[in-house]
């Protein structure tokens, strides 16, 4: 690998879009859980999932600007691609990002509990499980390469729908659901430290758990045939075999550790499960940003741009790092009684 | 309707909403950061209860500027593709900057909102200002993206393609100082102006209240200053127009002839038909005057300019006049508060004063619609101002309307819902049973 400027941006773009899963991701996968609330202490479940994102959801939604400025500043063939082909996702994805970050705060700014609220409420957890859903389709797109169009005359559906209305689409979809579930799920048995509640979130991580096993497995059947780049990526890179054993190790890890109680371990080897698998579809794609044929230098901006950009972004993380330190440390590492 | 025509009515609908959060979003910290300021200051406990309840509508109105913040991000793409694709290396630049400017102000209202009692008095106050001030230079950054569409600088165009590009130059754009600066102001302005007139009515029905009154003081104090001085900045910002974007500047003043010592039109229709504003009052050189600080000075007409680059005249005119209305009905009322102030006179006993406070109420907003309408129609037909049409920069994806008319149903039923949640959580008084908890009130 020739470590470029535009191949170290699109690392950055895929750092921001692992932050973003591992905390925007958890933040959609608590109003999830806020849906499927049951039993007992269901009120208890939704006031705990309310307050662990009141204060962090607003900023854990930004990696997701960063990564949009990113991609239309230093890749905007590829950006134009994208926003031209998956008009009709995104778009609905948008809707669920601003249903979802409206509803969260019309509930919790809202007088008491009211009918009003309830409401609200279901517009956040309903919202919260099409915005994942829509977010993995477009990825799925991009991954079996039906973005690679250059010119839209032709048929409507040919350009606009088939890109992205696809079986292997909505299974990364369904992927993108269970992972953030299970992310959530697990950060809350952390965040319900010493309650009921921590049994609660820790069934429902251990189930969530089994349904990412699933639903990658479907995944990765489907890719066979819908993405054969990837797939052959995933099965026969040199980094393959270790990438599904540090997968296949985190995964094991977080289960063993939720089935012992060692919540804080979960949480790590949860965190990492995800992200080995963001960086393998990463790896199994480089060095294409939108299959088959748009690679991430031919997509790249000028060097100038992409120079002062990567100051920028030097200078930005300067900023950033402490302040997301400052925050987490505030909200969720020092325990309030 | 037309392709075009629905994309342009998305994006103008879209940023028409989102401004109003984001204008907001850099006005309010600042009001609410005061108020605490002077609890932690004085022990008054109403400041408290005040910068409790402005933080609390900084919230909701943050909330969802991010959002429809980021649908406008998600825009300049799927609406206008190849603008982006040619424009993006270029302008990118100030957007990242923003990026992390944006992150900062959500990273820092979320400690301010949720942090009062888990951080030490000095360290919330600074986080309050914190988030005021990342507001602000957020807000500067997106301005000088768009300045740059009316300027555009720091490139060399070859066959119609961008080379040699320059993204700093970029930012330099002669647009971008005189935009910001007018912008700022008018984020103050128009925050302050609307808490205070709506404190100042609820004055005028209960001229005791010592809730509305700290409420009228803080917010004239950050609204009435802006107000004063916004037309200066005015002024740089036409005296810009006209000398980088001539054809904006006749279409703004309805002027078609071209003439030495140009008369200034106040009011009027300019007919495009007729290429002549009528019913207008003339003032004799005014346009000059303002425009070059020259009695004399020439100002070319809309009539110099080939008709197929000429924006809508009469929006933009008209736009153009309300903007000045409001902004100089404005001025003047911030100007006799802030003398009221300076001679120690309570604006409350005034009861004119007050209702003239009310009325200023939405007029800061109003003006920064009727500013950005004609900022952003007036430079039509470009959308990178003499080098790439509108026509040529929207996607080929058909049937626009349908995302117009859902995203124009979503907006207006968010802000009804928005409207109203302010009504029931910032602006209804106190009531005497619900005055500050005492668990509140030792936050520290």
């Amino acid at each position: 690998m020739n470590l470029t400027a535009a191949v170290a941006i699109s690392g950055v773009v895929m750092v921001a879009l692992n932050f973003y899963v591992l905390f925007a991701g958890a933040d959609f996968g608590g109003g999830v859980w806020d849906f499927l609330a049951t039993g007992p202490r269901r009120q208890a479940q939704r006031d705990l999932i309310s307050h662990a994102l009141a204060p962090i959801w607003e900023a854990n939604h930004v990696w997701l600007i960063l990564v949009i400025v990113l991609l239309f500043t230093c890749f905007p063939a590829a950006f134009s691609t994208i926003a031209i082909a998956l008009h009709i996702p995104l778009t609905l994805m948008l809707m669920g990002i601003v249903l979802r970050g409206s509803a969260f705060i019309f509930r919790s700014y809202g007088s008491d509990r009211d009918a009003t609220q309830q409401r609200w409420g279901l517009v956040f957890a309903i919202a919260s499980i099409i915005t994942p859903v829509l977010l993995g389709v477009c990825v799925g797109a991009v991954i079996t390469g039906g973005l690679g169009m250059t010119t839209f005359t032709g048929p409507f559906a040919d350009h606009f729908i088939t890109p992205w209305f696809t079986l292997f689409g909505f299974a990364v979809g369904l992927l993108a659901l269970a992972l953030f579930s299970f992310l959530a799920a697990v950060y809350l048995t952390v965040e319900a430290h010493g309650t009921d509640l921590q049994e609660d979130f820790r069934a429902r991580a251990l189930w969530s758990a089994a349904a990412v096993f699933v639903i990658s497995f479907g995944v990765l059947a489907l890719a066979w045939r819908s993405a054969p780049m990837v797939r052959a990526g995933l099965m026969g890179g040199s980094w393959a075999l270790p990438l599904h054993i540090v997968t296949g190790i985190s995964a094991v890890t977080a289960i063993a550790a939720l089935w012992k109680r060692r919540y804080r371990i979960a949480r790590l080897a949860a965190a990492a499960q995800v992200t080995f698998i963001l960086w393998g579809w990463a790896a199994a794609q480089y060095p294409y940003l939108l299959p088959p044929s748009l690679t991430i230098e031919d997509a790249a901006a000028p060097a100038r741009t992409l120079f002062l950009v990567l100051c920028a972004l030097a200078a930005g993380a300067c900023v950033l790092f402490p302040s997301l330190f400052y925050l987490f440390r505030i909200f969720k590492m020092r325990r309030s009684s | 309707m037309p392709d075009l025509f629905a994309a342009r009515s998305q994006m103008a609908m879209s940023l028409a909403f989102h401004i109003i959060f984001a204008v907001v979003g850099i006005g309010m910290p600042a009001l609410m950061v005061i108020a605490e300021y002077r609890w932690r200051r004085t022990g008054d406990v109403g400041y408290l209860e005040l910068a409790k309840r402005w933080a609390r509508g900084t919230a909701i109105l943050f909330a969802v500027g991010a959002v429809s913040g980021t649908v406008l991000s998600f825009e300049l793409g799927l609406l206008w593709p190849e603008f982006m694709k040619q424009a993006g290396p270029i302008i990118g630049m100030p957007f990242s900057l923003e990026g992390f400017a944006f992150f900062t102000e959500a990273i820092f209202l979320g400690i301010y909102l949720y942090g009062w009692d888990r951080i030490s008095a000095r360290a919330h106050v600074i986080a309050g200002i914190v988030v005021a001030v990342s507001g602000a230079i957020s807000g500067i950054f997106v301005v000088i993206a768009n300045a740059w569409m009316n300027s555009p600088r720091g490139f060399t165009l070859v066959d119609g393609k961008f080379t040699n590009i320059d993204p700093l130059a970029a930012m330099l754009t002669p647009a971008a100082f005189p935009q910001s600066l007018h912008m700022t102001l008018a984020a103050y302005a128009a925050t302050g102006f609307a808490v205070a007139g709506i404190h100042a009515a609820m004055l005028l029905r209960d001229p005791k209240n010592a809730f509305h009154r700290r409420a009228l003081a803080i917010s004239l104090l950050v609204g009435a200053p802006a107000a004063l001085i916004q037309p200066i900045s005015g002024d740089i910002s036409a005296r810009y127009v006209a000398q980088q974007q001539p054809v904006k500047l006749a279409a703004m003043e309805g002027d078609f002839v071209t003439m030495n010592g140009a008369p200034l039109h106040v009011g009027g229709i300019a007919s495009e038909e007729e290429r002549r504003t009528k019913y207008a009052i003339e003032i004799p050189h005014g346009l000059s005057l303002l425009a070059y600080h020259e009695l004399n000075h020439e100002v070319k007409g809309l009539n110099d300019f080939p008709r197929d680059q000429w924006p809508p005249v009469m929006i933009v005119h008209f736009a153009f006049e309300i903007m000045v209305a409001l902004g100089t009905f404005m001025a003047l009322v911030a100007a006799i508060v802030l003398f009221f102030e300076w001679r120690k006179r309570d604006v409350v006993s005034h009861r004119w004063l007050l209702y003239a406070v009310t009325l200023c109420a939405p007029m800061g907003f109003l003006a920064i619609e009727a500013g950005w309408t004609v900022t952003e129609v007036g430079r039509q037909p470009w959308v990178i101002y003499g080098i790439l049409r509108t026509a040529d920069a929207v996607t080929p994806m058909p049937g626009l309307i349908v995302p117009f008319l859902t995203f124009t149903a979503l907006y207006v039923f968010l802000g009804v819902f928005v409207a109203w949640l302010l009504y029931q959580q910032v602006l209804k008084s106190p009531k005497d049973d619900e005055s500050v908890a005492p668990n509140q009130a030792h936050a520290a």
